[in-house]
């Protein structure tokens, strides 16, 4: 294996595991409150069979409360599943919207807990193009860390088809200091980059990083 | 005497659901949805046992632990967690955690485990008593 596939490897495990473990523990959340829901049922049954009265509109909340969370629940799981199908090909047909989406959907855990919020802007038409799905959504996630990492309270996703060519836009309102460029992209985004066929461009003054498929997508 | 616990975690439904059940067993059970608002609690409020989510937007389950332990020594927290590692886990109990329970927790066990950090706790502030009634009684040389 080369050395640039090794990194890729290496990296798309990390990714891997890193948004598997976010997901999963989503889906935990969700099963707390499931249980602690029926639990709830438990407690009234039992009271009732001492002779305390059962409050239907109770009843009703409960149910709601547990159709609420399965439906969560059922979300996260797909999620997953489109996440993990992601990684079934080296190379396909994608629409970069659905792409970022899922991404987007995924980060928006681990950006929460650093107070932060991501949000995609949807193209007016679609977008698609030919690519490593897996590999887009590793290098998404990774100048997303790189904004939240730095602080940043608030990332867009901007993908858009122009003349020359598809490019997304990750935009901060705030600028940043050059130096804090300095260790960005590194050698595992450049590796990544050469794999997908992707320049990346920092424009601290304008707070983006550029990402454009080079020609043939 | 009924255990004064307060349920820290960022998700709400959680949170108000597990309060009822708790409050249904003889537990006097206060909330908060971050760890922020956990700590400004604990300043005003005295406690037996935090239950306290490790995964929190903000200040962390582990962050909180750990100013908790610096501002309230006696109080016992359980850390309650979807993630539950053994780093996490060795991680807790070394910024002083009592006890680190995944969810979803059974609240028998959960119960057990309060009513324990309940009786540690009362056994820390009679010895501190004890400590400082003997250090008066030495100052005044009675």
């Amino acid at each position: 294996m080369t050395a640039q596939w090794e990194i890729i490897a290496r990296e798309g495990f990390q990714f891997f595991g890193k948004m598997s473990a976010s997901i999963s523990h989503e889906i935990k959340n969700a099963l707390a409150i499931i249980n602690e829901n029926a639990g709830l049922l438990e407690d009234f049954m039992l009271l009732a069979e001492k002779g305390r009265p059962i409050d239907p509109l109770r009843l009703k909340s409960l149910a709601g409360q547990v159709m609420k969370q399965v439906k969560r629940a059922d979300e996260l799981v797909k999620r997953m599943n489109r996440f993990a199908h992601s990684a079934d090909e080296p190379s396909k047909n994608i629409d970069l919207g659905e792409t970022l989406e899922l991404i987007t959907s995924i980060a928006q855990r681990l950006a929460s807990r650093r107070e932060a919020r991501v949000e995609l802007v949807m193209p007016e038409q679609a977008v698609t193009l030919i690519t490593n799905s897996f590999l887009l959504e590793d290098l998404i996630w990774l100048c997303l860390d790189f904004f939240l990492s730095a602080g940043h309270k608030a990332v867009r996703l901007l993908p858009e088809s122009t003349e020359d060519g598809i490019r997304i836009r990750l935009a901060v309102p705030e600028v940043w200091p050059i130096s804090a460029s300095e260790a960005f992209p590194s050698g595992r985004e450049k590796a990544i980059m050469e794999a997908l066929q992707v320049d990346l461009r920092m424009d601290p003054g304008a707070g983006e990083i550029i990402l454009s498929f080079r020609k043939d997508h | 005497m009924s255990e004064k616990v307060l349920l820290v975690d960022d998700e709400v439904d959680f949170l108000d659901t597990l309060s009822e059940r708790m409050r249904t067993r003889g537990m006097e059970v206060a909330t908060s949805s971050s760890g922020a608002e956990a700590l400004k609690k604990v300043e005003q409020e005295s406690f037996d046992v935090i239950i306290l989510d490790l995964m929190m937007p903000g200040t962390d389950g582990l962050e909180t632990l750990k100013i908790l332990k610096e501002k309230k020594p006696d109080l016992q927290v359980i850390l309650l967690t979807g993630q539950a590692t053994v780093e996490k886990g060795i991680e807790a109990m070394k910024l002083g955690a009592m006890d680190f329970l995944e969810k979803p927790a059974d609240l028998s066990q959960l119960t057990e485990k309060i009513k324990k950090a309940q009786a540690k706790k009362m056994l820390l502030v009679e010895k501190h008593t004890e400590e400082k009634i003997k250090k008066l009684l030495e100052e005044k040389g009675w």
